[in-house]
């Protein structure tokens, strides 16, 4: 059995994989399928200042390799996720990063104070919502607004603080490279990418929304190389995502610079995903002899 | 337990329609917890997506579940590949199912289409004191006729073209039964334009009614939010999941 443990900005995470922002709302319901203590993290869904409805239905196509998505952070707000979701999260010895959104860098900053009080973990900002018509991945487009927001945010917590990137960029790093400048402690990427699907027999949009977020196998080559991008730009963390489906999907995210990884998609296919991911992880640690998933992380070995 | 996630033996396979096709799962912890009106969720090998097909039979004292359903793309033609032998990747069972009052004296269950299969449980529980009114389009498309006739509920068949039965829709025997006495509810699953009718029979009508929706789904189980559906609750609107907070909604609720 290797060591699985990281360490994410003097956090301590048993094994290095988290079900992504979206996928796993606050836990309650996977519960019901196995102990959430398996995981090393929940980064749970993306929370807002006050209640959110969503968008229109339908909100998800299913896409070759992966799938659209367009929910449009429908939450309860975090006044209800500090007060009803959280304390029964924060007894599940798993470690949680509350994900937050806002139309405006005040909104952002105002759900983070509130959160400042509470032994929440970390906050992961997300910068790059690609259903939300204002904030959203507004900010994280440019270098100048996700500089911006960082900076207010930073300034409201003293909890670390991941920001959330958006892959529908030029230049991810150069993005990545202004969030840290801005006071951020670590990055996560990719967001879901900006697709569409039409109905050929209707002439309309699959989503209500016309386009959404892709996300799912397909997209998993460009995480990797995203993250080999960012991991070389910047001395903060970087966890990764995007379409990881296995063990050998995560070794190769940590491969390129990931110190941990989240799971998103690939749990609606199969719901122990995150939970088969860590065996598998482990399997091919010891295959190699590798005492501690630490070692692989940036070892790839680029031409 | 609520609901489990695993592989199951598909011991009987059959088409009885053209793109539809009938499987009996032997899966016992399913089977002994399932309710009519739930579904399952069955992972399509090569899709990311599971689809979700409702229940169509319950047997917990065999152990197995029967699913009817119909081809309507990729994924539901990969799943109907499946042979008699085969495992059958299942999330089951999901939702909230129908309401079982014993003391309902008189019900009307409506099917269109491949709405029909989630009637027939229903059908098993309430037997005589059923009515089970099924809509298709045409007479090739009919499907478990005898299955609601061996439950002991009245059936009543409509054809869209008369090419079966009654020539026209569902309503119409609805509205000749709501005139001719008492129904204490109504269940319906079927499109929505049905639905939509049913429910504005039943609402003029002062009838209990509850209805079974679909909607493109991705998690299942009410994490991921993506099934929305428009409600109203305690009079504000609300989008619930048609995964967790129904299938089955109260058709009162439901905002079209």
């Amino acid at each position: 059995m290797a060591d699985l443990s990281v360490k994410i900005c003097d956090v301590d995470f048993k094994n290095p994989i988290i079900p992504a922002s979206g996928v796993f709302g606050y836990g309650r319901e996977y519960e019901e399928l196995f102990p959430l203590s398996k995981l090393g993290g929940i980064a749970t869904k993306g929370t807002t200042l006050n209640r959110r409805t969503g968008n229109l239905s339908p909100r998800i196509a299913e896409t070759p390799a992966g799938m659209l998505n367009s929910v449009g952070l429908q939450n309860p707000g975090i006044d209800h996720f500090i007060e009803k979701e959280l304390p029964y999260l924060l007894t599940k010895d798993v470690t949680i990063l509350a994900n937050i959104a806002g139309s405006t860098a005040e909104e952002c900053v105002k759900v983070a104070e509130k959160l400042e009080k509470t032994d929440v973990h970390m906050i992961e900002l997300n910068i790059s919502c690609p259903n939300v018509k204002q904030g959203g991945a507004a900010f994280g487009t440019s270098c100048e607004t996700a500089a911006e927001v960082t900076r207010q945010v930073r300034k409201a917590t003293t909890k670390p603080l991941i920001v959330k990137l958006s892959p529908n960029v030029t230049s991810i790093a150069d993005i990545a490279r202004s969030v840290e400048d801005a006071g951020a402690d670590a990055v996560s990427l990719i967001n879901t990418l900006l697709g569409m699907r039409i109905d050929i027999n209707t002439g309309r949009p699959i989503l209500r929304n016309n386009v959404g977020g892709m996300s799912g196998p397909a997209v998993f080559p460009i995480a990797v190389r995203m993250v080999w991008q960012v991991a070389n730009a910047v001395k903060i963390p970087v966890i990764g995502m995007g379409g990881v489906s296995s063990g050998h999907d995560a070794i190769e995210l940590m491969m390129a610079g990931a110190s941990a990884v989240q799971v998103g998609a690939a749990i609606f296919t199969d719901p122990f995903a995150p939970v088969r991911i860590v065996e598998e992880i482990n399997d091919f640690l010891d295959s190699k002899g590798i005492s501690s998933v630490n070692e692989i992380i940036g070892s790839v070995n680029p031409w | 337990m609520k609901y489990t996630q695993g592989k199951y033996i598909i011991i009987q396979k059959a088409a009885i329609a053209r793109n539809i096709y009938s499987f009996t799962i032997s899966c016992p912890e399913i089977a002994r917890i399932a309710v009519p009106g739930q579904f399952v969720h069955i992972r399509a090998d090569g899709f990311t997506l599971r689809r979700p097909v409702s229940i169509c039979g319950i047997d917990p004292k065999k152990g197995s579940l029967r699913i009817v359903f119909e081809i309507r793309g990729e994924g539901t033609s990969a799943i109907s590949r499946l042979n008699e032998g085969d495992v059958i990747d299942m999330l089951a069972p999901l939702g909230h199912g129908f309401t079982i009052d014993p003391d309902f004296e008189k019900v009307v269950l409506i099917g269109g289409g491949i709405g029909t299969p989630p009637m027939l449980p229903l059908a098993w529980i309430y037997g005589k004191k059923a009515v089970a009114i099924s809509g298709f389009r045409n007479a090739s498309a009919v499907i478990l006729q005898e299955d609601f006739a061996g439950t002991g509920a009245e059936t009543i068949l409509c054809t869209d073209d008369g090419s079966a039965g009654i020539h026209g829709f569902v309503t119409q025997p609805l509205e000749n039964l709501v005139k001719s006495g008492k129904i204490d509810a109504v269940f319906a699953c079927g499109p929505a334009p049905m639905l939509k009718n049913v429910a504005a029979i039943c609402s003029k009508n002062n009838i209990f009614c509850e209805i079974s929706l679909e909607e493109r789904m991705a998690c299942g189980i009410g994490a991921c939010l993506g099934c929305a559906c428009k409600t109203k609750r305690n009079d504000e609107e609300y989008f619930a999941h048609v995964c967790k907070d129904g299938p089955v909604f109260n058709a009162e609720e439901v905002l079209w």
